[in-house]
């Protein structure tokens, strides 16, 4: 006999059974076709192992210059955070504090929080206040919004091509790396699972 | 009547956090209790959604015309000042390369304006009880809802070229207020797709039975007259 539990498409309403625990099943919405869950594999110890992978990659995108600007012997290096200091010393902070938020703090948080509740769940253990991270989790998710930027520096590169020459820096390949793991703890996270934990926990 | 069951019809609720099921004990009436799993506190539709959908989304349109008319930037080479709207930005690009030119056209152009019809259309027909292809309608939020962020390009765009292009006279980069204003509809729109509750689609629709297609109840078959508000 699987255990199941009845849950309420978050899409329209209808309620369904579904099984828990059965790693490796996922089910769709029988009337709007919303993703009901998803049962992962493992879903702690893989989700935890691309959010370390996450972390060195993000260290490296932020320390390491990610384009360097060459104009007839003039160099100019630009990291992340150059981009938000230049946008606000030209008296364009909210404009900086956006960027800040979506490319930098979003991503960073995201990673911080995902470490925060899976290394105690990894460990066997419920992390202390769990439900506030995952709903800070859920809220930080939707300013994260790295893929962007990347078409945003491709974009910037055409437009500077006939001007001066580019080198790429380190921190580009670590960023778009980034990009892709990130996307992969995201698709391997099962939600449903991990507050399963706080009910057996509580 | 075999109306779908939903969690409401049953006295139910989901809660939007944790995702878990609970009895709210009426079907009529917003609980006013924390989930017994993460405390946050539940609701059976998200509260106030269409107002709120409404008044971002005209927010949105409003500040959608200073953000395409004002420049995002100011480029200054060898002396040379020149201003960019987001539109003549994509103009410059087509010529260096146009795959991309249509990229940053779709995303910063129709994306917006694009997000801002549809979740209007969708509140629109929420509002008037239409019962028109729930499912088709629902699909059409969750792509409005995931398309969004890609309208930030253009910011990012400025912001890498002022971080560059920084040689005083020779050459350099200003960000101008134009690109305030974008990055406002961005976030407006998000947050005005983050406020609809497609849950409200199947309300409007009477609960459509799920496997009979459309055999609704007689008397609310041709659904002639909208009867006003939202339940």
């Amino acid at each position: 006999m699987v255990p199941e539990e009845f849950v309420a498409c978050h899409d329209c309403d209808l309620i369904h059974r579904i099984p828990v625990g059965q790693e490796g099943r996922s089910g769709r919405c029988t009337r709007c076709g919303a993703v009901l869950f998803n049962h992962k594999r493992n879903t702690v110890e893989r989700t935890l192992a691309l959010t370390a992978a996450g972390a060195v990659l993000f260290a490296v995108a932020n320390l390491f210059p990610f384009l360097s600007f060459d104009m007839q012997g003039r160099v100019t290096e630009t990291t992340l955070l150059s981009g938000v200091v230049e946008l606000w010393s030209q008296g364009m902070g909210v404009l900086a504090v956006l960027v800040l938020l979506t490319a930098v703090i979003a991503p960073g948080v995201q990673l911080s929080l995902l470490g925060y509740v899976l290394v105690p769940l990894h460990a066997g253990r419920v992390p202390w206040r769990l439900e506030l991270a995952l709903r800070a989790l859920r809220r930080i998710e939707t300013w994260s919004m790295m893929e962007v930027f990347l078409i945003g520096i491709l974009v910037a590169l055409v437009k500077l091509g006939r001007m001066a020459e580019i080198v790429p820096g380190p921190a580009i390949y670590s960023f778009a790396i980034l990009i892709l793991v990130l996307a992969g703890a995201a698709a391997t996270l099962d939600r449903r699972a991990v507050w399963q934990r706080l009910t057996v926990g509580a | 009547m075999s109306a779908a069951p939903t969690a409401r019809s049953l006295g139910m609720a989901t809660c939007h956090e944790c995702g878990l099921l609970v009895r709210t004990g009426s079907t009529t009436e917003e609980p006013a209790f924390a989930c017994p799993r993460c405390r946050a506190s539940v609701h059976v539709r998200k509260h106030d959604s269409l107002r709120r959908v409404w008044a971002l989304l005209f927010a949105a349109a409003v500040l959608y015309i200073p953000a395409n008319t004002f420049p995002i930037m100011t480029t200054t080479y060898l002396g040379a000042a020149q201003s960019d709207t987001i539109m003549s930005g994509v103009i410059y690009l087509a010529q260096e390369d146009w795959p991309l030119a249509v990229v940053v056209f779709v995303a910063s152009v129709m994306v917006p304006i694009v997000k801002i019809v549809v979740l209007a259309f969708l509140a629109a027909s929420v509002r008037a009880r239409s019962r028109w292809r729930p499912a088709d309608r629902t699909r059409l939020y969750r792509i409005t809802e995931s398309i969004g962020p890609w309208s930030m390009v253009d910011v990012y765009v400025v912001t890498v070229l002022v971080a560059l292009v920084r040689l005083d006279a020779l050459a350099s980069v200003e960000a101008e207020v134009g690109a305030i204003f974008f990055g406002a509809v961005v976030v407006l729109t998000i947050f005005a797709a983050e406020s609809f509750d497609p849950r409200l689609i199947w309300d409007a629709a009477g609960d459509a039975p799920v496997d009979e297609p459309t055999a609704a109840p007689p008397g609310l078959v041709s659904g002639g007259e909208p009867e006003g508000g939202v339940a």
